[in-house]
């Protein structure tokens, strides 16, 4: 069956089709990834790409365009000591930061996310989520990083989540849109996996677990869960979809249980940033660290790494 | 249906570094002798033979063989045992002696781990997570049951057997060591037990641990060999009762010899088991079951669920899901910590394999095996699975004790039912179901030991496991386990 005619339409699936999820066997499948042994040259491999990977984020009520230039100064200089580093894929900012992290960034490589849609509840009418989307994009943003209405997901109304995600991935034109299910609040892997369908269906180029600011945000079993919804959504359509774990994911040692996760569920294609990136705001300093003690033989004193 | 457009692609990218297990923290001998009356007294024959690494088919060490006269002498040193201490010792202080094999074995986990990967062909990961923590969780478990017989059967009067001669397979060599051993002595009883030959090696260690635990001279002894030296013990006029986990071709062997005899018998022989994944089921998961069903222990398991039913209207999806998590399982060095299948046990058993492999092509079943490369020498076999085969296939029907999996298909609860029980078999069985009542109606329905709903392979000391028809007779583990090891009195 291609289901690539139904994409283009944007059409509801029937979510009572989603495969079930049981959560005993998905903390087996977890503690799988995890008993991975993952050193040397894969090690050294893996850490460098989950840099590559790292969306750098600031989403206080306190930013400045002070703290945003400090934080893109960061993304383009992870650690000059050691040459040949990649770097992070994006920096995630509120919209009102979009122009000053575009002015810091120009011509760097690293694209702009930007959250909207009244993030984080996303308690806002659709009119205003639009424009706050529009005005990102507007400013610069390559990437909008949206919130779905929990409220109307858990009360049933499908429909309504599905025909806001569609209308909001419309306002981004060229713009990526990640949908962030925040899955914290929707209390079961089975909402997970269906919102995850509903989501990519209506437009999501990414889903993305959680806004950072609800426990628990990402967790390897709902990442899990997501990542097999999209495995089989591109079994279906074709069409890959991104993934993107956000918030909790502070060690190196977690990131590379994510990278081996996403190797083993949807392969190879995945791992690049492209599809697959770390929301996150102190993963990168422990991705350094490990890098600096695989090359020397030592760990150095984390006054050897910039904040920010 | 994977097309060019949908495919998913494992291999030519991030791939894991060689993570092997230390094996400097292991000793083995250049020779084990035979374990007879609390010392270790070379074989009258003056015989031995190799135990290899199937891995590499190099020698690991040397390995007494025991004769008729050997076996006597172990019987005879297992009687004088339950004569003496142990049958008249009290039951707590039995226990304490259960309880001292039982941390010894965790104090030594790396090296029993190690050593079973080594002269079995497990993964590391399987030895060290499963079959060495379970077997001194077996010798925990009946450790304390030891002082507590006469609880387990109310109103009748429990008495220790005998002399227990036991013969266990090369599946699980601890782990069937400790299954036969700990229920036998916490009973009170003493015991011969004979390793499989391709892997004496942790029964010799389990052997020292034992002699460091000061257990009273003979109460365990531990004779290697063939089928012969089995044979000797089954036959063995001083044997009150036998134990044997094994093929169900042996196990006819042994049913035979013991006819007629008063030796009292369990069997735990072979298994077809049916894994059923109903449409409505957690899909993800339940293909994860399936791997671990077929492919854990490199399918040389008597429960391994080898006959997978899948609901037809699933059956596409859960195939093509199946073959991608195929793909993502790694074969090879037993010792690499990140191998999920390790090598065949044995040359003799691969060469079985092999002929299972022809014989489900021959017979038109459409065969399919995971991509990787696997090792030039040491015995190997890809992950299997065969679609287009039905009952009347004999990859459906035979044991086939390795990696391989027959899959069919069925529209409807009773179809399912009847072709799981369309077997000689009823050793195990899997179901796999969003919906509670069809659990419990597929457990009621499906004739088999042991049933695990939305899991498979699955083991704990507290457990009996055991089969129906041609799987065997009697129960291990739990409080059934005990009945096998007591004459029970009014």
């Amino acid at each position: 069956m291609s289901l690539a005619a139904v994409d283009t339409k944007r059409k509801l699936p029937d979510l009572d089709r989603v495969p079930r999820v049981d959560e005993v066997g998905v903390n087996e499948r977890v503690a799988r990834f995890q008993s991975r042994s993952i050193k040397k040259e894969s090690k050294l491999a893996a850490l460098r790409m989950v840099l590559s990977m790292i969306d750098l984020t600031t989403l206080e009520g306190q930013d400045t365009p002070g703290k945003v230039r400090q934080l893109c100064q960061k993304a383009m200089h992870l650690h000059d000591s050691v040459p040949g580093l990649p770097h992070v894929a994006a920096v995630c900012v509120y919209p009102t930061m979009v122009g000053v992290a575009r002015k810091a960034l120009e011509g760097r490589g690293i694209h702009i996310a930007s959250v909207a849609t009244a993030f984080p509840s996303g308690q806002a009418p659709l009119s205003v989520k639009l424009e706050d989307t529009r005005m990102a994009v507007e400013q610069g943003a390559d990437e909008i990083d949206m919130v779905i209405s929990r409220g109307a997901f858990l009360a049933g109304d499908c429909a309504f989540v599905f025909d806001e995600i569609a209308a909001i991935k419309e306002a981004c034109g060229d713009a990526h849109l990640k949908v962030i299910l925040e899955t914290g609040e929707l209390g079961t892997l089975d909402r997970v996996r269906r919102a995850s369908v509903l989501a990519m269906h209506a437009g999501a180029d990414f889903i993305k677990t959680s806004t950072g600011k609800i426990q628990p945000a990402a967790t390897m079993q709902v990442t899990l869960v997501m990542l097999q919804a999209i495995r089989d959504y591109f079994y279906d359509t074709g069409r890959m979809v991104g993934m993107k774990p956000a918030g909790g994911i502070s060690s190196a040692k977690l990131a590379i249980h994510y990278l081996v996760m996403l190797h083993e569920t949807v392969g190879n294609a995945w791992m690049t940033p492209e599809w697959f990136r770390f929301g996150a705001s102190s993963l990168a300093n422990d991705v350094l660290m490990q890098i600096v003690k695989q090359q020397t033989g030592v760990y150095q004193s984390a006054d050897y790494f910039s904040k920010d | 249906m994977a097309t060019p457009e949908n495919k998913l692609a494992f291999d030519g990218g991030w791939e894991y570094s060689p993570a092997p297990e230390s094996t400097d923290h292991i000793k083995v001998a250049k020779k084990y002798e035979l374990f007879i009356g609390g010392d270790f007294v070379a074989p009258a024959s003056g015989k031995y033979f190799d135990t290899i690494n199937p891995a590499t088919e190099e020698r690991l060490s040397r390995v007494a063989l025991a004769s008729d006269a050997d076996v006597d002498k172990a019987v005879k040193a297992a009687r004088k045992a339950y004569n003496g201490a142990w049958s008249k010792m009290k039951p707590a202080d039995r226990g304490k002696y259960i309880y001292r094999i039982a941390r010894i074995i965790q104090e030594r986990a790396r090296e029993f781990a190690a050593i079973e990967s080594l002269d079995g062909g497990k993964p590391i990961r399987e030895a060290r997570d499963v079959d060495v923590p379970l077997a001194a969780a077996h010798f925990f478990y009946y450790a304390g049951w030891a002082d507590k017989l006469e609880y387990a059967f109310p109103g009748r009067r429990a008495r220790s057997m005998g002399v227990a001669g036991q013969i266990i397979p090369w599946n699980f060599p601890l782990l069937m060591a400790a299954w036969k051993l700990a229920p036998a002595l916490a009973c009170g009883n003493t015991v011969v037990l004979k390793p499989a030959e391709t892997t004496p090696l942790t029964a010799m260690k389990l052997a020292e641990a034992i002699a460091d635990a000061g257990l009273p001279e003979g109460v365990v002894n531990i004779v290697t060999g063939a089928g012969d030296t089995g044979a000797a013990i089954v036959s063995h006029p001083g044997v009150d009762k036998i134990a044997f986990t094994g093929s169900t071709e042996v196990g006819r062997i042994i049913q035979k010899a013991l006819a007629g005899s008063n030796k009292k018998y369990t069997l735990e022989l072979g298994g077809k088991a049916a894994n059923i994944i109903f449409a409505d089921a957690a899909i993800d998961q339940a293909v994860e079951g399936i791997v671990n069903g077929i492919f854990f222990n490199q399918g040389h398991v008597c429960c391994a669920g080898s006959r997978l039913f899948v609901q037809e209207s699933v059956a596409e999806e859960v195939i093509q899901k199946l073959k991608d998590r195929m793909e993502t399982l790694i074969v090879g060095d037993p010792l690499d910590k990140n191998t999920d299948i390790g090598a065949i046990n044995s040359k003799a058993q691969l060469e079985k394999i092999e002929s299972y492999l022809d014989i489900g092509k021959q017979e038109g079943g459409e065969i399919h095996q995971s991509s990787c490369a696997v090792p030039a020498s040491g015995y190997w076999c890809r992950p299997t699975i065969f679609t287009g085969v039905s009952q009347s296939n004999r990859v459906v029907q035979e044991e086939i004790f390795g990696p391989v999996l027959a899959i069919q298909t069925f529209r409807t609860f009773d179809e399912a039912v009847s072709k799981a029980n369309n077997t000689p078999y009823g050793l195990s069985g899997g179901v796999w179901t969003d919906k509670g009542a069809k659990i419990f109606r597929m457990t009621q329905s499906v004739r088999a030991g042991v049933i695990w709903a939305n899991t498979f392979n699955k083991f704990d000391p507290t457990s009996p496991f055991g089969g129906y028809k041609e799987s065997g007779v009697g129960r291990e583990g739990g409080l059934h386990g005990l009945d096998a090891y007591l004459v029970l009195e009014a």
